[in-house]
């Protein structure tokens, strides 16, 4: 973090869907901009930078799409960065946003993010053959089901829990209108009867493939008193992090990254947090399979090693529990994969300032945004509050 | 908006959504002195990886510790046969995949090595397999060795008692390196500082 104040004062999302064969690229970065610039007062003018994530460009076969969308973007004579760090872009981009603010460079920042999956070929694109090893990779899933398994043999965990974690988001995305997977039929029995796709992770426990984006509108601490001076809170940013490590390191935890803790631990102690259970009032985590759920709660100090399925179990992370986790409907509800770490960092500001709707937690003061991507290897985390840090 | 008239020609046209293009890129690879070494001795049917400064040992080598970056040139012969450590059985036909589902895709630690590598599991059904199976790797024909992993067709149970104890890489004593036990985060002590090459109570591979 810098020297300057910063907080979160606009949030703009898109109507996430399978297909959004209504809009172009350019089309759907600027329906969430505009929404976030609306949010915030602001118009194009107003904006000193603009920085924009997305994950690889692979997805869409687009090399470089910053260079396009520069224009759409409103860039023209300001600055404009592209940043990457596979899934977890959405939370990284933010933060790199907020740092321009931080470091006292710029006023305003617009940062976007987004993917569009129904233009892009994901499965592919993560299953690209190694040279001289065996074709076996099958994309996320393929990768990430291992390391699931493992958590369950560790923790010895029931086989029920990637259920109720499925069953909890769906039914929380059931309160998000700009939810992609809108599912009321959805129960227990439908999900324990889905396909396994990736033994031992289920069709139903897997995040959908969404065509999406977010934006947020960063100001200084001038901009978010003038926000809060009219009666629209700011988000206040209390802490950012990041953290990677090496995938291929021989005594790595794949399961519980040291990386994702110490991102964590670094995050909480900006933000006075002492004991991440109780100081905490809601968290948006990226879970794109189920089972990251219990995972990251054990990463991420919400529980003691191997306990993080209680929490689940117990509905401590029901939207009426103590610690709400993934209100939104979270990555299983709606996966524009660059997007997704910025959706969890927007629905954090969203809690904060009061504004999240239907899938609105009461009275929260401070919510903990995370992302992660590559092979579990790239972490980003951010803190917002109501009050100023 | 104002009106467009399709012309009379397309007017019973199905409308177009999307165009699959697929893309296709050669290159050359040059694998570099580790890897080079590695694909020449598995054209000998040898599994040869390297010794970290620490004492692990990575296969496939990559010629540096990933931490340190520290140079690992010393050789050290592994085992044919590991422990599966984790697996997934694939279930999901997608495009570009040229595997037959269902496939179960492993984590085998081989002996001697503390780096488990991902390969095919094959001559048991896949709802038999579990973590802590010893397996042992299964060649092609000699005139089919060629410098590449795929030279091992799979691998196949070995039918010795199971290893309950296998040591997951990272599982440090049943609760994981990036744990909080008794609600206290871990440091960046736990890890070498790539920097200055302090700390790393994990040196030892996880094991303490």
């Amino acid at each position: 973090m810098g020297h300057e104040r910063v907080a979160v004062v606009g949030i703009g999302q898109t109507k996430h869907q399978a297909t959004r064969g209504d809009v172009s690229v350019a089309g759907l970065l600027r329906e969430a901009a505009q929404r976030a610039l609306a949010d915030a007062h602001m118009t194009w003018t107003d904006i000193d930078a603009v920085v924009i994530g997305k994950a690889p460009d692979f997805f869409e076969g687009v090399m470089m799409p910053e260079l396009f969308l520069a224009d759409a973007l409103g860039c023209t004579g300001k600055p404009m960065f592209r940043v990457h760090t596979a899934g977890s872009v959405g939370g990284s981009t933010a933060i790199v946003a907020s740092q321009l603010v931080a470091a006292g460079i710029h006023e305003r920042v617009l940062t976007v993010a987004f993917e569009k999956q129904s233009e892009s070929e994901a499965m592919w694109a993560l299953s690209l053959p190694m040279p001289f090893t065996p074709p076996l990779h099958a994309g996320a899933g393929g990768y990430f089901a291992p390391h699931i398994r493992s958590y369950i043999r560790r923790s010895k965990s029931p086989d029920h829990i990637g259920i109720l974690v499925a069953l909890k988001d769906r039914q929380n995305g059931l309160k998000n209108p700009y939810a992609h997977l809108h599912e009321p039929e959805i129960s227990f029995d439908s999900i324990k009867d889905s396909m396994m796709l990736w033994d031992p992770i289920r069709y139903a426990e897997t995040c959908p493939s969404s065509d999406g984006a977010c934006a947020l509108v960063l100001g200084s601490e001038k901009v978010a008193d003038d926000a809060a001076a009219e009666g629209r809170q700011p988000a206040w940013i209390q802490g950012t992090a990041m953290r990677s490590e090496p995938t291929l390191s021989a005594e790595r935890d794949t399961v519980l990254p040291l990386g994702g803790a110490l991102c964590a631990a670094d995050v909480y102690k900006q933000a006075g947090i002492t004991n991440p259970r109780k100081d905490v009032d809601c968290v948006e985590m990226y879970v794109p399979f189920s089972w990251f759920e219990p995972m990251w709660l054990e990463n991420l100090g919400f529980a003691e090693p191997g306990e993080g399925w209680k929490m689940t179990e117990d509905g401590a992370t029901a939207l009426d529990g103590d610690l709400p986790v993934n209100m939104s409907g979270g990555v299983l509800c709606t996966n524009p994969i660059g997007a997704s770490g910025m959706l969890r960092f927007g629905e954090t500001a969203m809690q904060v300032r009061g504004t999240a709707g239907d899938h609105q937690v009461d009275g929260v003061r401070k919510a903990v945004g995370h992302a992660y991507g590559g092979g579990s290897q790239f972490f980003a985390m951010w803190v917002v509050g109501s009050e100023k840090p | 908006m104002p009106d467009i008239t399709l012309p009379e020609s397309l007017r019973d046209v199905e409308a177009v959504r999307s165009v699959r293009t697929p893309a296709q890129l050669d290159y050359q690879v040059v694998a570099g002195d580790a890897t080079t070494r590695f694909l020449r001795n598995i054209t000998k049917k040898r599994i040869v990886g390297q010794r970290a400064p620490g004492g692990r040992v990575y296969v496939p080598p990559r010629g540096a510790d990933p931490e340190l970056g520290q140079a690992t040139p010393i050789e050290v012969e592994v085992a044919q046969v590991g422990t599966v450590t984790s697996f997934c059985v694939v279930n999901l036909q997608f495009y570009g995949s040229g595997m037959e589902i269902p496939y179960t895709s492993a984590l085998i630690l081989l002996d001697g090595a503390d780096l488990s590598i991902m390969h095919l599991i094959q001559e048991i059904p896949a709802d038999q397999v579990r973590i802590g199976m010893r397996v042992e790797a299964v060649w092609r024909d000699d005139a089919d060795i060629e410098p590449t992993l795929e030279s091992i067709k799979w691998f196949r149970p070995t039918g010795e008692p199971d290893d309950v104890n296998v040591r997951i890489p990272g599982e440090k004593r049943g609760t994981g390196l990036g744990s909080w036990p008794g609600g206290v985060p871990p440091t960046e002590l736990v890890v070498r500082n790539p920097r200055t090459g302090l700390g790393g109570t994990a040196a030892d591979g996880g094991e303490d």
